[in-house]
């Protein structure tokens, strides 16, 4: 591979270097001082920090919590995406824009919100707690929160490409006789399955570093529902600076390899599909 | 606004600071709960010191969890004093940022604390549930609302408090105190971060049959909420909670506001700042002002935190990772 291409438009060598200027400050900067804070501590204690069975049922929280929600919406935000790019409604624009507000609402308003309808006193805490249902203080309240925040994601980068596709292509695969299943998971699917990941991965990323909504519709039991960002504010008050960088550094790693991962799978499953045609 | 135009203030006099002398600035860092008591405080000393020295001083506050404020201050933010819930933050400065220098509580009367407050019980109306003491807590299918003392000086005074009281009862057996306090906080369903946020759980959201917090806190309770949706319970014995306070000396040294900031420290304990915080619930040192307040202080039996060897010791034993409270949480939940 070439290092340098030729484009028309000039200009490559000033904005790769402005692009990496402004990657090194905004990101790699603050995380390399994260990780080399990190190095005063041992071996020994960074795993004992990092390994202790409290913090390690923090990760099964956070990490599965954030998951189930980015599930949750890979379908629920399909699904949004899907009604808002093919069916005219009244009030489209309407729920369009309601799709964006988790984004714009400050998340600790969003936590209190949700507890203050989810309490066992509350809007709809009350009927559900009648059916034995408990969600507020509950990991479900976790999941609950965590999937209001990222719902955005996978409705916003699904959108766009669902409305680039030509209608054609449907309407071919149907005169060729192809069920309507097959229409969709072949060849609706296939088109929409890169957007459908990157917004998976966003949910999935964002779910994973979130405190403020969650802090306060979890109940923070230990061992329950307890998740690694409080572990973090935990030890920071205690002045455990580094014992909080420690878990900071796990939690980076974590979710850079998870990342990496998906992206990987989203590399080979273009490649696969692009050899096919 | 105000305090941006206090800077603008600050600033503009701050230039003209070489030629006269100018207004003094002061920043107070201090803690979530402590917004009322200074909002009353600040006027009173401001007329009291211009009155005294002809010279004006601007209080700026800033509030927060104890501990995070605490951070702030070691992380570089100018504060003159810190007035603080638990003594181990102000230790913190001293050890982690050294802006504040060893022996801090000699400097001022009482070690440093002009006034303190206790651990209460907070029940509903009626109080349905019949809970006296302590020991009530403990009792199966109570619910107990507690902020976390992992991340709250307020959860930390109520862990000591219930394991002073089981070891006052058990005639000093440790291995009796952990049991109570592990059945306490077997009855914990939401741990808080912080104690405004436990208040809210049990007020706004009906959780739990009493709530555990400072005894200030109970009346900010009562202007919030109304004095009758809820009874304050008086434990036959609680822990005093002294609420330290100190000149950050590496600031004031730079800033030359030394002798404005000592002053400032200095009044809380003149009878009129002693005044202000009896009127905001906090136990006041002067005996003529407790001796007018009394009817709102009753006098219960208290043990300090020396008893457990300080603060330090106190955080040591029982709030360090893998400590005591640890150690029982991770009881807690095994059994459950």
């Amino acid at each position: 591979m070439k290092f340098k291409q030729h484009s028309v438009l000039p200009g490559f060598n000033l904005s790769l270097g402005y692009s990496m200027l402004y990657l090194s400050l905004i990101v790699l900067l603050p995380l390399a001082a994260l990780i080399s804070k990190s190095l005063g501590l041992s071996w020994a204690q960074f795993w004992a920090t990092v390994s202790e069975p409290r913090v390690v049922a923090t990760y099964q929280v956070t990490f599965g919590a954030s998951l189930l929600a980015a599930l949750i919406n890979l379908f629920v935000g399909l699904l949004i995406a899907w009604v808002l790019v093919r069916y005219p409604f009244p009030g489209k624009r309407f729920i369009d824009a309601l799709v964006d507000l988790p984004f714009a609402l400050p998340t600790a308003v969003a936590g209190i919100a949700l507890a203050t309808l989810y309490a066992p006193n509350g809007l709809l805490g009350e009927p559900l707690e009648k059916l034995g249902i408990k969600i507020a203080f509950t990991p479900a309240g976790i999941v609950l929160a965590l999937t209001f925040i990222t719902l955005p994601f996978v409705v916003r980068t699904v959108q766009p490409v669902l409305e680039d596709m030509e209608r054609e292509l449907e309407e071919a695969a149907s005169s060729l006789g192809a069920t309507r299943w097959q229409i969709f998971s072949q060849v609706i699917l296939p088109t929409i399955f890169p957007a459908l990941l990157t917004g998976f991965t966003l949910a999935f990323a964002r779910a994973i570093g979130e405190f403020g909504s969650v802090i306060f519709i979890a109940g923070n039991m230990p061992f329950k529902s307890e998740i690694t960002p409080l572990m973090i504010i935990s030890k920071l008050e205690q002045y455990d600076y580094l014992g909080a960088t420690a878990i900071a550094v796990v939690m980076l790693l974590v979710s850079f390899a998870l990342l990496l991962l998906i992206n990987g799978l989203q590399w080979w499953m273009a490649k696969r599909l692009g050899r096919r045609k | 606004m105000t305090s941006l135009r206090h800077w603008a203030v600050a600033l503009a006099l701050g230039s003209a600071a070489a030629l006269s002398h100018a207004d003094t600035t002061l920043l107070n860092v201090s803690y979530d709960v402590m917004r009322d008591f200074y909002k009353d405080y600040n006027p009173a000393f401001s007329k009291y010191y211009e009155a005294k020295f002809k010279d004006k001083v601007i209080i700026q506050q800033s509030h927060g969890g104890s501990s995070k404020q605490a951070r702030s201050v070691i992380d570089g933010l100018e504060a003159d004093v810190v007035t603080m819930n638990m003594a181990t933050d102000i230790d913190a400065i001293v050890e982690k940022g050294k802006q504040i220098n060893a022996g801090w509580d000699k400097k001022f009367p009482n070690e440093a604390a002009p006034f303190s407050s206790l651990q209460v019980l907070i029940v509903r109306k009626g109080n349905p549930k019949g809970i006296k003491d302590w020991a009530d807590l403990t009792k199966p299918g109570i619910q107990v609302v507690v902020p976390n003392p992992k991340t709250s000086g307020n959860g930390r005074y109520t862990f000591l408090a219930a394991w002073g009281a089981a070891l006052k009862q058990n005639g000093g057996n440790e291995a009796k105190a952990r049991e109570f306090t592990q059945a306490l906080f077997a009855n914990v369903p939401v741990l808080d971060a912080g104690g405004r946020a436990a208040t809210t759980t049990f007020m706004q959201r009906q959780i739990g049959d009493v709530l555990v917090t400072f005894e200030n806190e109970a009346e900010m309770i009562a202007r919030e909420f109304g004095r009758g949706n809820f009874e304050v319970i008086y434990p036959s014995v609680s822990i005093d909670a002294d609420l330290p306070v100190a000149v950050v000396d590496k600031v004031v040294d730079k800033k030359g506001s030394r002798k404005a900031a000592t002053e400032y420290l200095s009044y809380l304990w003149s009878p009129e700042g002693q005044e202000i915080a009896a009127q905001n619930y906090l136990r006041p040192r002067n005996a003529a002002v407790a001796a007018k307040y009394a009817k709102q202080f009753p006098a219960i039996k208290l043990f300090g935190v020396a008893d457990f060897g300080g603060l330090k010791a106190a955080q040591k034993k029982f709030f360090d990772d893998g400590a005591i409270y640890d150690q029982i949480a991770a009881d807690i939940a095994k059994k459950k």
